[in-house]
């Protein structure tokens, strides 16, 4: 068995595998498939400040090797969290990542702060990159301003691990990244989904409700891969990569490039048991091509 | 967040062998599938069918049990060819394998307490599939079972034989080809006598004009919806449907809802 342990600045991971925020629930959805502890961590659903219902249905399109949703951060608020969803996750021996968006840079201190105090809350992920939300979510990962503004207002709130979760949708990711790492973020993930359309040709209508939506799946791989390697050359700081894993190789490919973990999303719903197969594989992969530790691979991209 | 009801069956992936793959009409088929070890299903209840080979059906495809042999280990699809999935599982052969995602969502209520007050299963077009597993459970329970199965025309009937074993069958047909003529809802059945419990199964107006039925003869009801989904395990929110407690997934917390759960105008 290789060594897969990563390390997240402080935020100690048995393996690199985690499961993509809103793509896992809470992860007691999976427990029939995963045994969750074996993960190297859980970035539950997005949780603002207060409860929201999300958009109507039609909310996801199937589209060639993915999907578009337009869920709209429907979650039922951080207090709801704390008092009746917390106290089941804290029993299981898990990093559990909370990721946390909100419609002002006020919003996102306030939630930030009520999870500071939950002890086996390892890390919160900052949603700075939605598309499916009107006012805040992606409009604040687009602009340098506007991610600064978010990470110092949480960094000041929350002491713990900070990831930024950063969205494809811009211009230059690597800016963007370059301006949380000056603000305190402790890491960044990426990318979100892709902003996308899916058009109904017999009823002459958009097939989402919202119009728009984000894309993910195997079809947004390469841009992802993409925006990992730009983004890794760009900070300090511990990237994580996620877009469109399948498989083990596609995770490695993340850690070549240089993600220092990965977060697995849209192939839960295909397999739910999918982040077994790729932590598995990893160690596969490691242990023929001589590897003693995962770390001998990450950012080893030979370009 | 999922429901801790300790009735329920763990969940399971389970690689089944094509039994059979019957074509039965123009647009509908019977996917036979075996696995050992399957986990006891109740009527209602779904799988997600993993579509292999083809990146036009990325997702799995849910598709309500029409029948469960528990013995043999055998399950029964009947299934509508409509897109790229369904169109994959038509040419699927015996011998074939195929990954299914099961049990999934709530199921139908079942009586307690030896409630043996007669049950109306209403199914409109390929809507008539989970109706079968439903009725034959019932009457393994002493209930009277009616099926009334609408159909848009003599084209689109199946052999019901498997349903007259369970219980009565009603028809209608949009153009009066078989059985009565016209919705479900103008079925003499029940123009003339009001069952104890609806159960159905179909189209949504059809259903929401049975709901419009049942709701103004105060007669209890219960609809099965379909909706988009991804995950089938109520984790991605994708296949909401407003309840009169906010949004519910489909896929989790339904796809049984009783009508007094949603919001339809009826």
């Amino acid at each position: 068995m290789a060594d897969l342990r990563v390390d997240i600045r402080g935020l100690q991971l048995s393996n690199p595998v985690l499961t993509a925020s809103g793509t896992f629930g809470y992860g007691l959805e999976f427990a029939d498939f995963v045994p969750l502890e074996r993960l190297g961590g859980i970035i539950v659903k997005g949780t603002t400040i207060a409860r929201r219902e999300g958009n109507p249905y039609p909310r996801m399109a199937e589209v060639p090797s993915g999907m578009l949703n337009a869920v709209g951060l429907q979650n039922k608020g951080v207090d709801y969290f704390v008092d009746h969803i917390y106290p089941q996750l804290a029993p299981i021996a898990a990093n559990w990542i909370v990721n946390v968006s909100g419609s002002c840079v006020e919003d996102y201190a306030a939630t930030a702060e009520k999870l500071a105090g939950l002890e086996h809350i390892s890390a919160i992920e900052v949603n700075i990159s939605c598309p499916n939300v009107k006012q805040g979510g992606m409009s604040f990962g687009t602009t340098t301003q506007g991610a600064g503004s978010v990470v110092r207002a949480v960094r000041k709130a929350y002491p713990k691990t900070m990831i930024v979760k950063l969205s494809p949708n811009v211009t230059d990711i690597a800016e963007i990244a370059r301006a949380v790492e000056a603000e305190g973020a402790d890491s960044v993930s990426l990318i979100n989904t892709l902003l996308g359309m899916a058009v109904n040709v017999k009823t002459r209508r958009p097939v989402l409700s919202t119009v728009t939506g984000g894309l993910s799946g195997p079809c947004v791989k390469p841009v992802a891969l993409r925006c990992v390697w730009q983004v890794a050359k760009a900070v300090q700081i511990p990237v994580i990569g996620l877009g469109g894993i399948m498989t083990a190789t596609d995770a490695i490919e993340f850690l070549l490039a240089g993600a220092t973990a990965v977060e697995v999303g849209t192939a839960n719903f295909i397999d739910p048991s999918v982040t077994m197969k790729i932590i598995d594989g990893i160690n596969t992969y490691l242990e023929e091509n001589g590897f003693q530790s995962v770390q001998q691979i990450i950012g080893k991209l030979e370009v | 967040m999922p429901h801790k009801n300790e009735n329920m069956a763990k969940k399971g992936l389970f690689d089944c062998t094509v039994v059979s793959n019957e074509t039965l009409n123009h647009s509908y088929f019977m996917l036979r599938l075996q696995a050992d070890g399957l986990p006891a299903m109740r009527p209602g209840q779904f799988v997600e069918v993993r579509i292999d080979h083809t990146p036009d059906a990325f997702l799995r495809r849910p598709i309500s049990l029409h029948d469960v042999q528990a013995a043999e280990g055998i399950i029964s699809l009947l299934i509508q060819r409509v897109g790229a999935g369904t169109q994959h599982l038509a040419t699927l052969k015996p011998g074939d394998t195929v990954n299914v995602l099961l049990p999934l969502g709530n199921g139908f209520s079942l009586p307690e307490n030896g409630d043996r007050r007669p049950r109306v299963l209403v199914g409109g077009g390929v809507g008539i599939a989970p109706l079968l597993y439903l009725g034959r459970t019932l009457a393994g329970q002493g209930v009277p079972v009616s099926f009334l199965l609408g159909f848009r025309s003599q084209r689109e009937m199946l052999d019901l034989s498997a349903f007259e074993a369970v219980g009565s069958v009603y028809i209608t047909t949009e153009d009066g080809s078989v059985g009565e003529k016209g919705f479900v809802t103008n079925h003499s059945l029940l123009q003339n006598g009001q069952p104890g419990f609806i159960q159905t199964c179909g189209p949504t107006p059809m259903m929401k004009a049975v709901a419009a039925y049942a709701s103004a003869h105060g007669i209890p009801c219960e609809v099965s919806l379909e909706n988009k989904m991804a995950c089938g395990l109520g984790a991605c929110l994708c296949c909401v449907t407003e309840t009169q407690t906010g949004h519910k997934c489909v896929c989790s917390d339904g796809p049984v809802f009783n009508i007094s759960e949603l919001t339809w105008q009826i």
